[in-house]
């Protein structure tokens, strides 16, 4: 049944990390052109399954058939202005020119990596230092970072938590005009959001199995509606892996915060 | 004037400056990957390792009959401390904690190691002194053939892959989804920095080895946002230390070691006092780092009034202040 339309084929996946055995025998097939959103509760699998696909992670059992490394963008969660040492945007975005066989920039890279960054709005941002952006356009120079790469599958990890919403719907409006330009996506998300007129399947995990595949489906307590807004720009530059939940309590709780300002 | 150049001119000297120079360029080159990857103690793990090393190789010489008996020092540096840091690096792929413990372990193992190797070999603790303590006054054409060798790979790895290795140090996970041999790229910074404290050695001794790897680089990160600004200018400061404070020995009888590192300390004082000055010009004119993100968070119109007071202070609350990026 694998036809050459099958970009992503994960047959049987077991993970296990330390003790916890993460995924229980996940099937995930992605074909060309597909907008698959990977959805679950926190700890259910979602992180663990792409981290396993791109092969950050070992499977323990199972196959795992994807694209070559030169042909796929990942975008991992962010992580916190990580490292010790403050990164341009246009540092970030280089580093994702590069590719098996190719350990050094190639000829042009200033002009892709600008194109790369015009794709997700910070074309104006090159120079500026990474840990000087918001969290959100953090998360698009991660975008940019894969982009670059001019993926054919772009595989991203929860891209939208805790970004404002300009930079969501500058997200979408980027992922929009790549998909009709043929790119499939896999990608871990919370809640569909500004991304649910794009997804094309949805699927859902819990406990580490696939309970869910098939049309995506519709979110619970309004999560997803249009009144809904998550956002918490600079709240997020640790997204806790599991902490999530709890995150939105603690946002609720610090707009309480500011509108009980002590000097009103 | 006439003392520079007697100082110029003096055969000693100018081997001397020329190895500082050199260590003096590579070392910051290779503690921008540590500092970058939060190993900046790695340096002082494989300096103390090398002790150990330097011992070894004391110890071979003296069984060979090798006339001075101290040839094979440097080689024996090289070897344990290329053979310690992968070792530092393979236990710090699986899993953190080990690879801090591993790190403890390296540092009294290599000390001991060192000074019981050396008793055995028929030398004193004294003879350690040199390495632990940099003997750059003593460089043979010999040590600097080699210097210069060594300096040249540190450095023809540290600039020749920096985009690569650059990008292991930010994002492993990302690299290794970009398909980059993550492995090899690791192996090779943990080699890089071994050579580099063999030779940074004999500019300022394994016990400061570090501090020519990270001063440097701390100093530059007060004054740059870039990577690669970061490297070439530690560069450029790990150089002017070395220089200065090696001709500042031509003429004070101070341990040449010392004085690099107090005047590299000095220098990082300067710049961490420098930055707020450097900050406020660029932060002044009310510059907002995000003009083009509205206000998300809907408040009260008698909340945005600017209180006139004392800062409120409030931890929990995020005001309109507190929201900027931190620059």
């Amino acid at each position: 049944m694998t036809s050459s339309n099958v970009v992503i084929d994960a047959r049987d996946v077991h993970v296990r990390l330390g003790s916890s055995h993460v995924l229980r025998g996940v099937d995930l097939r992605v074909e060309r052109g597909e907008v698959v959103a990977l959805l679950g509760a926190n700890g259910s699998g979602k992180s663990t399954l792409v981290r396993t696909l791109v092969g950050a992670l070992p499977a323990a059992s199972g196959s795992i058939q994807v694209p070559p490394p030169a042909r796929m963008g990942y975008v991992p969660q962010r992580v916190s202005a990580a490292g010790g040492i403050p990164s341009t945007a246009q540092e970030v975005v280089a580093s994702g020119l590069l590719r098996p066989g190719r350990l050094r920039l190639p000829r042009g890279w200033r002009d892709q990596v600008h194109d790369a960054l015009g794709l997700v709005g910070l074309a104006d941002r090159c120079h500026d230092a990474t840990n000087h952006l918001s969290g959100g356009q953090q998360q698009r120079v991660l975008i940019a970072r894969a982009l670059v790469r001019e993926p054919e599958v772009l595989v991203l990890d929860e891209p939208v938590a805790g970004v404002d919403h300009p930079s969501q719907e500058q997200f979408a409006a980027t992922m929009t005009r790549l998909v009709a330009q043929g790119l499939t996506v896999l990608v871990v998300l919370h809640e569909l959001g500004e991304l649910a007129p794009l997804v094309t399947r949805a699927v859902v995990l819990r406990h580490g199995r696939v309970v869910h595949d098939g049309a995506p489906p519709s979110a619970r307590n309004g999560h997803a509606a249009a009144d809904h807004e998550h956002v918490h720009p600079h709240a997020a530059t640790t997204t806790p892996e599991h902490g999530d939940e709890s995150g939105f309590a603690g946002f609720e709780d610090s707009t309480a915060a500011l509108t009980d300002h002590p000097e009103a | 004037m006439d003392e520079l150049r007697l100082m110029l001119s003096d055969p000693l000297m100018q081997r001397a400056l020329i190895a500082a120079l050199l260590v003096g360029a590579a070392a910051p080159v290779v503690g921008t990957y540590l500092v970058q990857r939060r190993l900046s103690l790695l340096g002082d793990g494989i300096g103390h390792i090398a002790l150990t090393g330097v011992a070894l190789g004391w110890l071979v010489g003296a069984a060979m009959g090798l006339r001075p008996h101290d040839v094979l020092t440097i080689p024996g540096a090289v070897l344990t401390a290329v053979i310690g840091s992968v070792l530092i690096e393979v236990v710090r792929r699986r899993g953190r904690t080990s690879g801090d413990l591993a790190l403890a372990l390296m540092f009294y193992g290599g000390i001991a190691g060192g000074v019981l190797i050396i008793g055995i070999a028929g030398g004193t603790s004294g003879n350690l002194m040199a390495y632990l303590f940099g003997s750059i006054s003593t460089v043979s054409s010999t040590d600097l053939i080699l210097t210069a060798v060594l300096s040249a790979i540190i450095l023809g790895i540290g600039l020749g892959l920096r985009t690569a290795l650059f990008a292991v140090s930010h994002d492993e996970e990302f690299a290794i989804a970009s398909g980059l041999p993550v492995w090899l790229l690791n192996m090779a910074v943990a080699v890089v920095a071994a050579l580099t404290v063999t030779v940074a050695m004999r500019v300022v001794g394994l016990l400061l080895v570090s501090a020519l790897m990270i001063v440097p680089v701390a100093v530059a990160q007060q004054l740059t946002h870039s990577f690669s600004r970061t490297m070439g200018l530690a560069s450029i400061v790990g150089v002017t230390v070395c220089v200065v404070g090696l001709s500042i020995t031509y003429w004070h009888n101070v341990s040449p070691g010392a004085t690099i590192v107090v005047l590299a300390i000095g220098v990082y004082l300067l710049a961490a006092a420098a930055r707020p000055l450097l900050h406020r010009r660029a932060a002044s004119a009310a510059h907002d780092p995000h003009p083009d993100i509205p206000d998300d968070v809907r408040v009260p119109a008698a909340a945005t009034k600017k209180p006139t007071g004392k800062p409120t202070g409030k931890p929990t609350g995020k005001t309109a202040e507190s929201s900027r990026c931190p620059s």
